[in-house]
């Protein structure tokens, strides 16, 4: 029997857990650079298959190398292509091979060896990272079983485990909040009060889950319309603040003032043509936009940014308490998914050259 | 092997609503998530469980198992568990399940442990008087209905108190939006009163036939329960009475409805001594 050059899988990369932005900013690949960078491995001896992992907080490639050399090949290419100093890269890159590169994928897919931990963008991003491989022809027998059997753990990690529950920004909170009240968003009415930041982000994410009718009131009315234009909102002066009350159920404060501009009395006659309908008030404001004493209202909620950064608080940290479980349990799937792949790597055939992979398509 | 006893099987269904609850709370506790399923199967055996001990019950009596309080209470434990499965699962009410268990194992549990509730059973009540059957049927679905409405209005009160008092982990992460179960406690309502009223009619008409057979604690008991429910969804649909008021309204009514099988169930007990021969004289008026 002969016995040809071995086969692996390799990962290797950079992200937040040791690379500062600075140094990742370099190593990171602009999008439109992204087909070039998928040449250069084609080109680079030994590739077999590679996937390249590319967002703000983490550069990876993921690959099937053939030959004793082929990591330092790559490594060597990537630097390259990257302009960076080999000795530069090799002391903020890791480096992993065979199930721990798959516990690593995993685990970056199943969100808990993110930045903001169990945050989902990640996964939407290793779905776009796999599209593109696949797009460029670089992904073969071993990534292809190796990414589809992770995603499906990583699902079943985000679904039996609390690292995904919970929201863990202030907007985002807020709208948990509202949900809880109101439930789905479509039949709510939201009244903005400001411009500021926070508030903008809380009212593009009530927009996001579907908030019914938005209305934006400011003391600038440019200031209104280009933030109602954003989200599909009417846009006015907070002038109108008394009779626009009486139309939302859900109220954001985000303006900078130094009275409350809504009272306990204001709300009390209020609530009485609401027919004690919920009213719920989101304080953004810092000093505080509504009296605290509505918070003594029967049917009317009043959260402001400490609440809400408690929330957030306490969200994160259930999160980082699942870590550990999430991470045995990252730990066992990666290595059922490793035993599936590890046969395979024995029966690789080379990365098609970009002009077979042209070919290839034409006749498709 | 002997078959088992009505009571074991009443256990049984004790039992099993007591692994419901139990495990949707350790669950719950250890944010794992909720089986809806898991607690769902355990709800429908336990209802199956009880449906044999009430039946070998009511095959034992000749008639519908409510021949004393012991019967009473499991029939309408097994009213507000068989709601809860054919009605509530399509409100789609996270944890109505998990509190019909608890209400359903308390109940089961209170009533299997006190056995003067269950020392003395009465003759048949209905003998062949098939609009006392309905009567009886319907008020005890009434029941189920108005039993599930006490459960909704405290998830209304639980999930109000944890919004206001900014407590939203454990159990309170679970519970429904508040504006869900105001509708619900509404459709709730509305459709025990509806019940409630089918079976006073059929009980009025029966009672037009022969008066000599209610008593007037009875009439007034029954009468007072239907009125109470009919004041609540009056004030309710003018908006008078609603939210959180109206949640406690629900509670105490039920709480009320259910101290008033008592002053039935003893008149029964009464007026079955007074004429044992006649069953046509003690209707059942849950």
């Amino acid at each position: 029997m002969s016995v040809g050059p071995p086969v692996r899988l390799f990962a290797l990369g950079a992200s937040h857990h040791l690379t500062p932005l600075e140094i990742r900013e370099r190593f990171a690949v602009a999008p439109e650079k992204l087909p070039s960078l998928y040449e250069q491995l084609r080109a680079t001896p030994g590739v077999r298959e590679a996937l390249v992992l590319n967002t703000c907080n983490r550069f990876e490639i993921y690959t099937v190398l053939e030959g004793h050399d082929s990591d330092a090949l790559l490594e060597s290419s990537l630097c390259d292509f990257q302009k960076v100093e080999p000795s530069e890269f090799a002391r903020h890159r890791f480096v992993l091979r065979d199930g721990a590169a798959v516990g690593h994928l995993l685990a970056v897919a199943s969100g808990i060896d993110s930045q903001i931990v169990g945050e989902t963008e990640i996964f939407g991003q290793v779905k776009s990272a796999y599209s593109h491989a696949i797009t460029h022809g670089t992904v073969g027998p071993v990534l292809n079983r190796m990414v589809q059997k992770c995603f499906q753990a990583a699902k079943h990690i985000r679904s039996s485990t609390p690292i995904g529950e919970g929201q863990i920004s202030v907007a985002s909170v807020s709208v948990d909040l509202t949900e809880k009240i109101f439930g789905p968003l479509a039949g709510c009415r939201v009244l903005v009060l400001g411009t500021g930041d926070v508030g903008e982000k809380t009212a593009k994410a009530m927009h996001s889950r579907g908030a019914g009718t938005i209305t934006v009131l400011s003391r600038s009315l440019d200031r209104a319309k280009v933030l109602g234009g954003a989200i599909k909102a009417s846009a006015g002066l907070l002038e109108r603040l008394p009779e626009a009350l009486a139309e939302h159920d859900i109220i954001v404060g985000s303006t900078s003032t130094t009275t409350p501009l809504v009272t306990g009395t204001m709300v009390r006659r209020l609530m009485r043509s609401r027919k004690l309908r919920p009213l719920f008030f989101i304080d953004l404001g810092i000093p505080r936009n509504f009296d605290a004493s509505l918070a003594h209202v029967v049917s009317v909620f009043l959260y402001d940014l400490d609440d809400l950064a408690r929330i957030a608080d306490q969200n994160l940290a259930a999160r980082r308490a699942a870590v550990d479980r999430c991470r045995r349990l990252v730990d066992e799937k990666a290595a059922r998914i490793w035993e599936g792949i590890e046969p395979r790597l024995g029966h690789q055939a080379p990365l098609e050259t970009s002009r077979e992979l042209q070919t290839r398509r034409q006749v498709v | 092997m002997n078959f088992p006893s009505d009571r074991t099987w009443l256990w049984m269904a004790a039992a099993l609503y007591a692994v419901a609850f139990i495990t949707s709370t350790t669950s719950m506790l250890r944010s794992k998530g909720r089986s809806h399923g898991l607690l769902l199967g355990l709800v429908i055996f336990g209802v199956m469980s009880q449906t044999v001990g009430l039946y070998l019950r009511g095959m034992e009596g000749g008639g519908c198992p409510v021949r004393n309080t012991f019967e009473v209470v499991q029939f309408v434990v097994w009213s507000v568990t068989l709601f809860y499965v054919v009605v509530g699962t399509a409100f789609r009410v996270s944890l109505l399940g998990y509190f019909t268990s608890g209400l359903a194992v308390a109940m089961s549990i209170v009533s299997l442990s006190i056995h003067s509730w269950d020392a003395q059973a009465r003759p048949p009540v209905f003998g062949g008087v098939p609009w006392i059957e309905v009567h009886a049927s319907f008020g005890l679905i009434a029941y189920g209905a108005f039993g599930t409405l006490a459960i909704t209005s405290l998830m209304f009160l639980l999930q109000t108190f944890s919004l206001k008092q900014k407590h939203l982990r454990g159990l309170f992460a679970f519970l429904p939006p508040i504006v869900a179960l105001e509708g619900i406690n509404f459709r709730l309502l509305l459709t025990g009163l509806v019940v409630l009223t089918i079976s006073i009619a059929v009980g009025g008409h029966y009672y037009r036939q022969d008066p000599e057979s209610i008593s007037g604690t009875k009439l007034v008991v029954a009468t007072a329960v239907w009125f109470a429910y009919m004041a609540a969804l009056a004030l309710r649909l003018r908006r008078i009475l609603v939210s959180a008021t109206l949640a406690w309204t629900c509670l105490v009514l039920f709480g009320f409805a259910l101290i008033s099988l008592g002053p039935i169930s003893r008149h029964r007990e009464a007026s079955t001594t007074a004429a044992p021969q006649d069953s046509n004289a003690t209707g059942v008026r849950p």
